[in-house]
């Protein structure tokens, strides 16, 4: 049986080569691995070799000939004893052929998103386990991870001061105490390593809280996040999972300046494979980190500083959670929608109460409580109802939360728009320290109350 | 230092002979544009990763870089579906969507594959963590290429496996160039094994063209870091006969140099050793040869037979 050398493809865009120089001739015996042949490709000249075995029969193209296209035959080898019969022309085999990709890949996603949500948002108001006393969202945290690590001997957390200090915030208070030093872990100032020594460890089978002491440090550990362990599921063809909390406070704080007080909302949302949740009160927050800690994939749980020592009741059922891609309407109402999340909720429904006072305008504030997946029926769904949209966010501008609702509104609901989205940001500068320059950085109560004026037409 | 069988000098030839076959068609799918990317041969490495599989125990857990085809050969998976995987196909071992640099194989403790240089060392160190965690008696053997040993997540891996005293056998496979960089050009200070020392990492220095160097350090080194003393680094001397990938001409390097390094190559030195002690004869080898071939030749065909993913897996495999 006789085999053909093909002209090689060298690098992932060549499409024709020279050969510079035959290795072998006509009558040799080649083995696996023996070196045939040099070919020039538009980036530089190479050596090739044998895979299969035999004798040269015949080389079809002389030294220094050029554009000879990849996949033609170049030479024969085989068993001389036999008939060759050389094909005048291979063809170039179009490995894959072009597809026709469909237009609506969100429409797609969306309806996988579907899948994943059950059971909607349950209602602090409706809630018949509400306890009597009021928590801080820092203890409703603790209390939550301290439940979950009764209830599963995998779970465990690690960070910056977790153990001994108690946590930088105090979120992890007294987990030492009650599980040890083997379950709660002090690390070194470290993130890149051990994020990727915690993203190892959900690979096998433990399910990781990592704290970060803010979400800026997560920059220092973002390759991990991303390239580990959002992505393994996908490339591992669904082997390998990843069940990973990391949480710790995003945002502005109080004048801790630029390096300090970003909010990353919108970066981590964007990567499939994270879930992205951000809690508003001490009621989500115990219900969706238990979503969190529960849930096969890696979550992103960015929680607020300002908030840690925000009071409410909460419903201390240690099964109580929220389901992961479900939005809380906070309040009804009829005259426009405002969209928000985080430490926004407050000053969403700070405006909301004078924009009744004020201008009897009606509104209705939807608080994300997850950002990834998005509950986009919930926002389109006001839409429809108010059809006039305003969203306010921490994060800056430029390809915010906002800018995604805002694009899936205009797609979905456009007819139901009576004004243009509009959007409410910090200001597209680094955080400035002073306390003058921060007010005037982050999204100020009245600045919602004129987005509100402007999707209403009111001057 | 591990007794060996005759079976094992058998052992080794038979895997770094399939390794060495598989890459050559690997090549050559590559030249036909059946494989795609990036496509990292191990060729002339071989001794490195048989070597170690020799003292390895099938629950102990292992994560290497890019350069992953000969790991999961010699891990013991099937040729058939990781060459199915280089050409992107359904039955690859990550059914076509990680390709040649992201495979894995989770029943058999095999955890990647990873593209990202020196991203590996982490989560290695993580895995070991979680046997320690456990209170299982198994060990992470971390593969690191040289050129991930300047990658300052690497050292606060090592940081991290000392002060916990993680069970992680960490492996530099140090074949001269980080692509087209070599080794003195990128580090100062070329005892890559002594990288541990400042946190109290015992190293050694292994001659990586010699499989038996290969399995009288790995032997000793997984002893210690099993027996609970903490991780441990060998640093194995190597080379790639190829260029870093498919594409590159190797140019940084002259002839002369390659061409030492083929007169010890890691596979007739095995085969000179099962002659001279007689476990096989040149027929027996010829069969082996013959075989090997046989078996690539065919997980070469069942690979570009395999279908491509169904186009409704694009949206798959995204959350558990």
């Amino acid at each position: 049986m006789s085999t053909e050398i093909l002209m090689p493809a060298l690098s992932p865009t060549m499409t024709e080569g020279n050969l510079s120089k035959w290795l072998i001739k006509k009558g040799d015996t080649v083995k696996a691995g023996d070196l045939i042949a040099e070919i020039e490709t538009d980036k530089a000249t190479m050596e090739v070799e044998a895979v299969d075995e035999g004798v040269v029969l015949d080389l079809l193209f002389k030294e220094g000939e050029v554009n000879i296209p990849v996949n033609k035959a170049i030479a024969i080898i085989g068993d001389p004893n036999e008939k060759v019969e050389v094909k005048k022309e291979v063809p170039i085999e179009k490995v894959i052929e072009e597809k026709k990709i469909e237009k609506n890949i969100e429409t797609k996603i969306e309806n996988k998103k579907a899948d994943i949500i059950d059971t909607p948002s349950p209602k602090i108001e409706e809630d018949r386990n509400l306890s009597s006393e009021e928590i801080t969202m820092r203890q409703a945290l603790r209390d939550t991870m301290a439940e979950e690590m009764r209830k599963d001997n995998k779970v465990f957390i690690l960070g910056e001061e977790v153990a001994e200090y108690q946590g930088a915030y105090k979120v992890t208070q007294g987990l030492l105490q009650e599980f040890g030093k083997e379950r709660v872990l002090d690390t070194p100032i470290s993130e890149h390593g051990f994020t990727g020594l915690a993203v190892g460890a959900a690979f096998k089978g433990l399910r990781p809280i990592l704290e970060f002491m803010t979400f800026n440090f997560s920059m220092q550990a973002i390759d991990q996040i991303i390239n580990s362990a959002a992505k393994t599921l996908y490339m591992s063809g669904g082997q390998i999972n990843c069940p990973i909390v990391f949480r710790g406070p995003n945002g502005a704080a109080a004048q801790v300046a630029a390096q300090h007080s970003q909010d990353f909302s919108s970066w981590y949302s964007q990567v499939p494979g994270l879930k992205v949740i951000a809690p508003s009160t001490p009621y989500n927050a115990k219900g969706l980190l238990r979503s969190a800690i529960s849930d096969p994939n890696p979550v992103i749980f960015l929680e607020n500083e300002i908030l840690y020592g925000l009071k409410g009741p909460v419903n201390n059922d240690i099964n109580f959670s929220i389901p992961i891609g479900k939005a809380n309407i906070e309040k009804e109402g009829k005259d426009l929608t405002i969209v928000t999340y985080s430490i926004m909720l407050q000053k969403s429904k700070e405006a909301a109460l004078r924009l009744k006072e004020e201008y009897n305008l009606d509104a209705e504030i939807i608080d994300l409580q997850t950002l990834r997946p998005l509950d986009t029926e919930t926002i389109l769904n006001s839409v429809k109802k108010t059809n006039r949209l305003i969203t306010v966010e921490e994060s800056w501008p430029f390809g915010s939360v906002g800018s995604e609702i805002a694009n899936i509104v205009q797609r979905d609901a456009f007819d139901y728009l009576d004004s243009p989205v509009i959007k409410v940001n910090s200001a597209d500068v680094p955080m400035p320290y002073a306390l003058s320059l921060e007010k005037l950085y982050l999204p100020q109560v009245d600045d919602i109350i004129n987005a509100a004026k402007k999707v209403s037409y009111i001057k | 230092m591990k007794k060996l069988q005759k079976a094992d000098y058998i052992k080794m030839y038979s895997f770094m002979l399939k390794i060495r076959r598989f890459e050559e068609r690997a090549a050559q799918l590559y030249g036909m544009g059946k494989i795609g990317g990036f496509c990292h041969l191990y060729i002339g490495q071989e001794a490195v990763v048989v070597g170690i599989l020799m003292t390895i125990d099938k629950n102990d857990s292992v994560v290497t870089t890019y350069r992953d085809h000969g790991h999961m050969i010699a891990r013991g998976l099937d040729p058939k579906r990781i060459m199915a995987e280089l050409t992107g196909r359904e039955d690859g071992y990550s059914a076509g969507k990680g390709g040649s640099m992201h495979m894995f194989s989770k029943e058999n403790n095999f955890y990647g594959g990873h593209g990202i240089v020196g991203a590996q060392v982490p989560i290695g160190t993580g895995i070991a963590f979680t046997h320690k965690y456990n209170g299982e008696k198994n060990i992470c053997r971390t593969y690191i290429g040289d050129g991930a040993m300047n990658n300052g997540q690497v050292f606060e891996a090592f940081n991290l496996a000392a002060l916990w005293k993680l069970p992680v056998l960490y492996i530099i496979e140090n074949n001269k160039y980080g692509m087209g960089t070599s080794v003195d050009r990128a580090a100062a200070g070329l005892d890559l094994y002594k990288r541990g020392e400042a946190f109290g990492i015992p190293g050694e220095k292994v001659d990586g063209m010699n499989v038996f160097s290969v399995i009288e350090a790995a032997d000793k080194a997984g002893k210690y870091v099993r027996e609970g003393n903490g991780p441990y680094i060998i640093e194995v001397q190597t080379y790639r006969y190829r260029g870093h990938s498919m594409s590159d001409p190797a140019k940084y390097r002259t002839k002369e140099e390659l061409d030492n390094y083929k007169q010890t190559d890691p596979i007739e030195i095995v085969k000179a050793e099962i002659l001279k002690k007689k476990i096989a004869t040149n027929d027996e080898i010829e069969k082996i040869n013959k075989d090997t071939l046989e078996e690539i030749k065919n997980a070469a065909e069942f690979a570009t037979n395999s279908p491509f993913p169904k186009d409704s897996e694009l949206y798959t495999d995204v959350y558990l």
